[in-house]
């Protein structure tokens, strides 16, 4: 039992030295997470700012001024151009100069003086439907809280319902709150696979795994010997990548570490098992990396980091129950934005842990029988 | 400027150094040499001599740092385009289009080449019937055999008919008989086509075949000459020394320890010597009861003598105590073993024991069955049918620590590349179950018995293939093994290396280890107690080196080499 201990710290002890003696071996390590996590964290979102917009007023009454005012002060959009004629609408969208035309007629300053309703024409560019929603959105809220303007100072109490807004979990709907705890996930999901998906595959290629095979080490010792370099990489990792969310983007961890560690070990499990999988069919390091990129696109796809599982044909929703990343995903976001807890995330660590479970029994027995 | 019209190819203190790492590594060093038409000059020299890099430099696909090389009257500088349409240059991996049949490889070549159709059926005719392929243009060249390979590379190279054919190692890793072969088909040239080659090879034995030799040497060029000029130098220096009594390895072990041999190397039933300059055996006080005998030098007496010789490897004091005599009783039984892979059947029921403390020898081509074979032995491959033990088990099925008793050594030098010599040495340790005290002391062995202290923190990648060799054994002995197995250990070694490294297995023979070793080096088979050739799977012949070489003189002739017995063996199964 002893000797068997010596001979896996050994093994993992020169598992670590061969990852970060080798120059490539390091950079996969540091590299590829700090400028993942700067591109979600800058780059992507799906909040919409500086939408660039004209106006088309053919009134001039105090009312369509006040409307205009309204669109020049709200963030989000800024004024392009003011279009004088119908004609040069279709060019400004046409070549991407604004994204929304807000047309004005000629007669909404006399008939809201008159009391009855006006048009106000919102057009927009449609070719992003995800983008066009979001204007149509920023749009009407704008054109509501005009409404509600009119109808205070004239005097009236207001519209009959009146829409109070809270989001919770996400008081300002940032999308970062939203993308940066995905990408602690898919952060950890590709470095882990990476380093263990090379590991067996690199010894089959230069011929040391035969010397490996020869040794005292038992198949079951060499598999351990490969797992846990790869269960301490992966907790660094996304230790890494959570304190840059937690401290540097400032997204808030409201649960407790130990709800969200709880959660991480699991998910490795599933992860390493997968990349010993991958690493004892494959024969030379290109198959080993194919091999994990094959599996971590259509991961992540179906894990619900970027569009819903919600929104997924049923058959397909079907498929991402056996995605680990699909319970990897809830369980940090919620232990980042909703405070859960472990009665709460149970029904996404049991699913977890059995799929962890399965793929480290299939890896050790492929490695097994993969031995010749 | 008459000499560049003379020679073939003129170098004038050529240099070229590569980036090792972040320093530069020459390559060649201050290279001048002569290239004679109308002949076969070899390029002799072990691994890393700078063989490759001066063929490369011959067929202008480099340049050199400095220095001048005129090729066919032209200079290399400035005219390499024009030389290159009359040069042939067959590299060490030739590009052979594996999923393309040998007839269209032969097209492509000559399409690529812009031979004239109409020329072409009589010359595919021509090399078709000298290399012996003109039965398989329809095969595919990824099906053909490794010497059928080669054959293939060189009709491709001679598609049209270059003044100047450099090959590049030609026939490393061929077996002897396709080794034979090829150099007939580069004879045919010379004397036919008025060609003039030059060769590189790694074969000490192929440079007797050549008119005219260049030998380097750690980039240097240390000797210009024929070979008769070279073994000539070499009159009344080498020796052979009959046993009188002891055993083979005992009696070489005990004259390469003196100071006055360069060199000894169990040939047959005697002991092949080469004294210092001016030493003779008769002068000696261990030659008195002796029989001391003058033979002929060869090329290899001379290459040895030029490099410096091998200093002798003293035997540990305190393992001298485990002497033990061979003929205890088997430690590797194989009955009956065949291993197919699919419908082809690698190994097809063989059978042979090996003693303890015996040097046995698994010879063979490539493709012979001795690699499958070597890997049933450790383990790492399930036998189809039959039984194997090694040591009482057979070590697929035995439990891990029966794996402890045995040392493995694979051809490639399996070393974790970016680890240094001292990691690797502590992970091969403790992966054998060292620790403590008993490991540091193994490691500290390893450091002093193989010269290892002043690499101790080099990445292994960074060695010279000698150094990997030491420290591949190194690692395969920290444990102490009872049995090595070593898997052509010797393959691209210089022959200095080559020659140390045989020195410390009959040490360990000595020691009572038991050595199982495969080599294709034919004279490398005299250095074993007893061994098998295998060809195709089955096991041609098996006994001494002396029995072996017998059983196929008939008339008796004692004295042929290895290699003789080895192709009449294959010859006449084939008949």
């Amino acid at each position: 039992m002893v000797a068997s201990l010596r001979r896996v710290i050994a093994l993992m002890g020169k598992e670590f030295l061969a990852l970060l003696k080798d120059k490539k071996g390091r950079f996969v390590l540091i590299g590829p997470p700090i400028i993942q996590l700067m591109v979600f964290g800058y780059a992507a979102s799906f909040d919409l700012n500086h939408v660039p917009y004209a106006i088309y007023n053919e009134d001039g009454g105090s009312a369509s001024r006040q409307l205009v005012a309204r669109f020049e002060g709200a963030p989000p959009f800024d004024a392009a151009t003011i279009v004088h004629d119908d004609a040069q609408i279709q060019p400004l969208i046409d070549d991407k100069q604004v994204l929304l035309v807000v047309h004005i007629g000629p007669q909404f300053s006399r008939q809201l003086a008159l009391g009855e309703s006006a048009h106000v024409q919102l057009i927009v560019d449609g070719r992003n439907s995800n983008t066009a929603l979001i204007i149509l959105g920023y749009a009407s809220s704008i054109v509501q809280s005009f409404n509600t303007g009119r109808l205070v100072t004239s005097g009236s109490s207001g519209p009959p319902a009146h829409i109070s807004m809270r989001a919770w979990f996400n008081p300002n709907l940032q999308s970062r709150w939203f993308l940066i705890p995905g990408i602690a996930g898919l952060i950890t999901l590709v470095v882990t696979m990476m380093v263990v998906s090379l590991s067996v595959a690199r010894e089959r290629e230069q011929g040391t795994f035969d010397q490996l095979m020869v040794t005292p080490l038992r198949p079951f010792e060499i598999l351990l010997g490969k797992a846990l370099p790869g269960f301490i990489i992966g907790m660094l990792e996304s230790t890494l990548v959570i304190l840059i969310a937690v401290f540097w983007f400032n997204i808030p961890l409201l649960s407790s570490p130990l709800v969200l560690y709880s959660g991480i070990a699991l998910f490795l499990l599933s992860a390493i098992g997968i990349g010993l999988m991958i690493s004892s069919l494959s024969l030379t390091q290109q198959q080993g990396f194919l091999g994990a990129f094959l599996f971590i696109v259509p991961s992540i796809l179906l894990s619900g980091f970027a569009t819903p599982i919600e929104n997924m044909p049923h058959a397909v929703q079907m498929i991402t129950l056996i995605d680990p990343m699909r319970y990897f995903m809830i369980i940090l976001r919620g232990v980042f934005l909703e405070g859960a807890g472990f009665s709460i995330l149970l029904p996404q660590f049991w699913p977890l842990a059995v799929i962890g479970f399965v793929c480290m029994s299939l890896a050790t027995w492929l490695f097994r029988h993969r031995m010749v | 400027m008459t000499a560049i019209t003379e020679h073939v190819a003129v170098l004038r203190g050529v240099e070229k150094s590569f980036m090792a790492g972040k320093r530069p590594a020459p390559a060649l060093c201050r290279v001048d040499a002569v290239i004679r038409p109308g002949c076969v000059t070899g390029l002799i020299g072990p691994d890393g001599a700078g063989k490759t890099t001066l063929m490369r430099m011959l067929a202008g696909l480099i340049r050199p740092d400095a220095g001048s090389i005129a090729v066919l009257g032209r200079d290399m500088a400035v005219e390499s385009q024009q030389v290159q349409q009359q040069l042939g240059y067959m590299p060490q991996r030739f590009g052979l289009y594996e999923d393309l049949s040998v007839q269209e490889n032969l097209d492509l070549y000559a399409d690529l080449q812009c031979v004239p159709h109409e020329a072409r059926r009589e010359r595919y005719a021509e090399l078709m019937h000298m290399t012996g392929l003109a039965p398989f243009t329809g095969r595919l060249a990824g099906q053909l055999s490794g010497g059928m390979k080669q054959k293939l590379g060189l009709a491709c190279t001679l598609v049209r008919s270059p003044s100047l054919l450099l090959l590049d190692e030609p026939t490393a890793g061929v077996d002897p008989v396709s080794r034979r072969e090829l150099w007939e088909i580069v004879y045919r040239q010379v004397e036919e086509a008025d060609m003039s080659v030059l060769c590189s090879t790694a074969y000490l034995d192929e440079a007797e075949r050549c008119e005219n030799l260049l030998l380097l040497h750690q980039g240097r060029l240390i000797g210009q000459g024929s070979p008769a000029e070279f073994s000539g130098r070499m009159q009344g220096r080498v020796w052979s020394v009959g046993l009188g009594g002891e055993t083979r390895r005992g009696l070489q072990q005990r004259l390469v320890r003196e100071a006055s041999v360069l060199d000894a190397l169990i040939q047959g039933e005697s002991v092949r010597l080469v004294m210092h300059e001016g030493h003779a055996p008769a002068d000696e006080a261990w030659s008195k009861d002796l029989q001391v005998q003058a033979v002929q030098p060869r090329f290899e007496d001379a290459f040895i003598s030029l490099l410096g010789g091998v200093g002798a490897i003293l035997p540990d004091a305190a393992q001298q105590m485990a002497q033990v005599h061979p003929g205890d009783g088997p430690v590797i039984e194989v009955k009956g073993l065949s291993r197919s892979f699919g419908k082809f059947m690698a190994v097809k029921g063989i059978d042979f024991h090996v003693r303890r403390g015996e040097v046995f020898g698994l010879l063979g081509a490539n493709g012979a069955g001795k690699s499958t074979t070597f890997r049933m032995l450790c383990g790492l491959l399930p036998a189809s049918s039959g039984s194997l033990t090694v040591a009482g088990v057979d070590l697929r099925e035995a439990p891990a620590s029966a794996r402890g008793r045995i040392g493995y050594m694979s051809q490639r030098f399996s070393l974790y590349g970016t680890l240094s010599v001292r990691e690797n040495l502590r992970f091969f340790s403790s992966a054998y179950g060292l620790s403590g005290k008993a490991r540091g002391a193994r490691i500290d062995w390893a450091f002093e018995r193989f010269d290892l202290h002043d690499v101790a923190d080099t990445a292994s990648n960074d060695l010279s293939l000698g150094y990997k060799q030491r420290l591949a054994m190194a690692a395969a002995l920290l444990h102490e093994p009872d049995i090595l197995f070593l898997d052509e250990p010797t393959s691209g070694v210089d022959p200095l290396a080559r020659r140390e490294f045989w020195q410390r297995i009959n040490m360990l023979a000595g020691q009572g280890v038991t050595v199982l070793v495969t080599t294709h080096f034919m004279e490398e088979a005299e250095y074993c107690d007893r061994l098998v050739i295998m060809a195709e799977g089955a096991i041609l012949a098996s006994g001494t080196p002396q029995q072996i070489k017998q059983s196929v003189a008939g008339s008796g002739k004692p004295s042929q080499s290895m290699e003789d017995a080895f192709i009449a063996l294959i010859r006449r199964e084939e008949v």
